[in-house]
């Protein structure tokens, strides 16, 4: 490597450009694919970084650091930026004093999301420029640009990423710290930050010259380039599809468009106008291709290139010449592996009892989702973050009289704080009977163990105040507050059953910490293990479906020779080197045939 | 394969493939090419089937392998190489841990582990190197180290001396891991022998 490179991930390449920019605010929600910005980004010195209970939350930190003249950032997953919407759409009219850039990490294919909307339609309906770029080398440039535009133009600005951006490495040239030329401290200017109707009116004036001056500079910055090749075909693209494009094609002509918002209409023209045919690779929605419709230039779109899940070199190069493929074996039948619950998940001591008691179970967005799969099959809706609450509610008074026991909501620690807790107050205030199952591990687990406002700690693992769950719930109005160790299986089922039969609201907490916490991974390492003379083949622990636990099947007239009674069909056993000692399998076990290590 | 190459990493997630991709892509950059590196983090990561793509020549443009064209398949799990046959082509390389790990349908007994699945490979004329990683593992003395006796068994069919690896080894992996990972390495390139 040359020097002053470093190999990054763009997420990583984020938080370096952010530090070398004179960020001094940051704030986000952790959420696949941007939570490692921030995480990298609170190694730096004299940057101030945060995890916000949610992503609105996290934008409007963001706004009052950029109002006090701060650089700030604010950084969330796709499905974020519909939670901070609502500061979105104004902020864009107050603008800014500080530069204001807002992270979109958008996930096409759902790697590891809910679905996947296509963040460039936020720049258009919010009036927001956006920029978009192509590896974690550019990424870094171009928020170091967005910055730069955010201050010139007075507004905040996208800065929009992929999946493919944020977990791909690749090699990032390192540069000069610089500082912002605003200076930091109050500033009263009422007109520009109040936004009652009256100043709202002349903002959004103000709005429409901004656009048309960034739609002008767009027309003669670097990051929109023409890469002059074969005339007869030529490509306009943007953000990963660009490299996509480059190695299908690479003697073809290409627009490569950093800036997806506004467009640069003159020079879409004058490349149109330079091409045989003009094709818009772009993934997920038509977005470039509406717009460049709309100017009245013909062109080809997404009646070639899918609009659904991620494109690749493969598929860009099929979707425009369908006969170029090559030999292509197909993959034998195979089991599936789905990701499943971590072996000691204290979640599943509770989705285990779920899944026998018979209830339409409304879930949330965390690790728990994995309740849905099989052999614990205990989720039967979940729609985005906090919605597990109000769903419960809406059904329970949809049912009205005998909905009590019924239905119960199931969300974690941190998803209750993020957008849980307004559905419980609602629940309360407007009573419904339905229960509500916190999973408190302690820790925001799906995106990689960050801390959130239950954990004791801030997001560089120092003391921070910790919300008493308890105590919330019953503050908000609830009377009965259960806390429960899931991993002791009937104990569990016992308080659930209690809290379900309650004709008002209720709350039952499971409190195990996650074993992916650093804390529990120190810990010496003691596993259960299988008495297998005991063993009766009742597969009880199977149904777990714990990773650490797997189901020997015996071959004919085997359970008599190894001295079984002639109808056990298999024995289990514990992978002890899996195993994390949860116990969970020895409260089901009624044979003595597991019993931990140490005893 | 020489001046460059796709790598096409699989395994389960947990298994510790993103260090092995990673210390792959240090020895790569460190003889001197471009390379870029796509990783699945989030959901996947909790026991299910993932893997890593590495690209490297003298520029990489798509982070992305295509299917029919990764020339080596490091895989930590044999079924986890066989379910990846779509990226390989004639003439690519596997390199299989002969680890099974078993997914939830076949651990609650409701499939069985298919057998003789690397039998597939050859059908297609692909080489197979097949180590037992995680016995090698447990003899180096850690059995966190398969991902590195992985690495090891991999570094054969790199266009790179071993040194390189071992130095990115040295340089990359805390200390106090640093001794049983570079024996784990040693061990995985004798045993592709």
């Amino acid at each position: 490597m040359k020097e002053n490179t470093l190999w990054m991930s763009g997420n990583e390449a984020i938080a370096l450009g952010a530090f070398e920019t004179g960020v001094t605010v940051a704030s986000g929600y952790p959420g696949t694919p941007s939570t490692e910005i921030m995480e990298n980004l609170s190694r730096y010195e004299g940057v101030y970084t945060e995890w916000a209970p949610n992503e609105k939350v996290g934008l409007e930190v963001a706004i009052g650091a950029s109002y006090a003249g701060a650089r700030a950032l604010a950084t969330m997953k796709h499905v974020g930026v519909n939670v901070a919407a609502d500061p979105l759409f104004t902020a864009a009219y107050t603008g800014v004093r500080g530069g204001l850039v807002i992270l979109t990490a958008d996930d096409p294919e759902m790697h590891s999301s809910q679905n996947e909307q296509d963040n460039r339609n936020y720049a258009f309906a919010a009036k927001v420029p956006m920029l978009e770029p192509s590896d974690p080398a550019e990424a870094k440039e171009f928020l170091k640009t967005a910055f730069e535009l955010s201050e010139e133009l007075d507004t905040p600005v996208f800065l929009r990423i992929t999946t493919r951006i944020a977990h791909v490495k690749g090699i990032v040239p390192t540069g000069e710290k610089t500082e912002s030329p605003i200076a930091v401290g109050i500033e009263k200017v009422p007109g520009k930050f109040v936004m009652l109707p009256a100043n709202a009116r002349k903002r959004r004036a103000a709005v429409e010259e901004r656009m048309r001056r960034c739609a002008e500079i767009a027309e003669e910055a670097d990051y929109n380039v023409i890469e002059e090749g074969d005339r007869k075909r030529g490509f306009i693209t943007s953000g990963v599809s660009y490299l996509y494009v480059k190695e299908a094609f690479p003697e073809a002509s290409v627009l490569k468009l950093g800036m997806c918002w506004p467009l640069p209409e003159q020079l879409i023209r004058r490349f149109a106008a330079s091409v045989d045919e003009l094709i818009i690779v772009e993934e997920l929605d038509p977005f470039l291709e509406t717009h460049i419709k709309a100017m009245g230039i013909s062109c080809l779109g997404k009646e070639l290139i899918p609009g659904q899940g991620e494109l690749n070199t493969a598929i860009v190069r099929t979707s425009v010449e369908p006969e170029s493929g090559g030999e292509l074996f197909e993959a034998p039948e195979l089991p599936m592996r789905p990701p499943n619950m971590c072996a000691g998940c204290p979640h599943r001591g509770i989705f285990f009892n779920l899944s026998r008691m018979k209830l339409f179970v409304s879930g949330d967005i965390g690790c728990y989702t994995l309740g849905f799969l099989p052999p614990l099959s205990a989720m039967d809706s979940t729609v985005c973050m906090g919605a597990a609450v109000p769903i419960a509610h809406g059904m329970a008074k949809a049912i009205g009289e005998g909905a009590h026991d019924k239905i119960v909501s199931v969300i974690g620690d941190s998803t209750f704080i993020h957008s849980g807790v307004t559905g419980l107050i609602n629940t309360v205030y407007n009573n419904s009977a339905s229960t509500l199952i916190i999973l408190d591990n302690r820790t925001t687990a799906m995106t990689g163990q960050q801390h959130n406002p239950t954990s004791g700690s801030d997001i560089r693992g120092e003391a921070a105040s910790s919300i008493d769950l308890a105590a919330l719930c019953r503050s908000v109005g609830v009377r009965h507050v259960y806390e429960v160790d899931p991993h002791d299986v009937p104990k569990t089922r016992e308080v659930l059953k209690e809290a379900i039969a309650l004709k008002e609201p209720s709350v039952v907490i499971s409190q195990a910490p996650c074993v992916l916490l650093p804390e529990m991974k120190m810990k010496k390492p003691v596993s259960y293990f299988t008495n297998q003379e005991n063993c009766v083949g009742c597969m009880s622990c199977i149904r777990l479906g714990c990773p650490a636990i797997s189901w020997t099947p015996f071959a004919e007239g085997e359970a008599e020779k190894r001295g079984y009674k002639k109808k056990q069909k298999g024995i289990s056993k514990i992978d002890e080197i899996v195993c994390n000692d949860c116990g969970q399998c020895a409260s089901l076990c009624k044979f003595h045939a597991i019993t931990r290590g140490e005893e | 394969m020489d001046r460059q190459g796709n790598i096409l990493f699989t395994g389960v997630g947990g298994q510790g493939i993103l260090l092995a991709s990673e210390i792959t892509a240090y020895s790569l950059l460190a003889a001197g090419f471009d390379a870029k590196k796509s990783e699945v983090h989030g959901m996947a990561q909790r026991g299910g089937s993932v893997t890593a793509q590495l690209r490297y020549g003298q520029r990489v443009y798509s982070p992305l392998i295509e299917p029919g064209k990764a020339d080596i398949l490091a895989a930590f799990e044999m079924m986890e190489a066989a379910r990846y046959l779509p990226y390989l082509h004639r003439g690519s390389q596997v390199v299989v841990n002969t680890q099974k790990i078993l997914p939830p349908s076949v651990a609650t007994g409701k499939a069985s582990y298919p057998e003789k699945v690397l039998d597939v490979f050859k059908e297609h004329d692909i080489a197979v190197t097949a180590v037992d990683a995680l016995d090698i593992a447990r003899q180096v003395g850690e059995v966190k180290t398969v991902n590195v006796v992985m690495v090891g068994a991999l570094s054969r069919f790199l266009p790179i001396d071993p040194a390189v690896c071992t130095e990115v080894i040295e340089t990359r992996v805390p200390e106090r891991f640093r001794q049983v990972n570079l024996q784990a390495f040693a061990a995985g390139r004798e045993a592709s022998k």
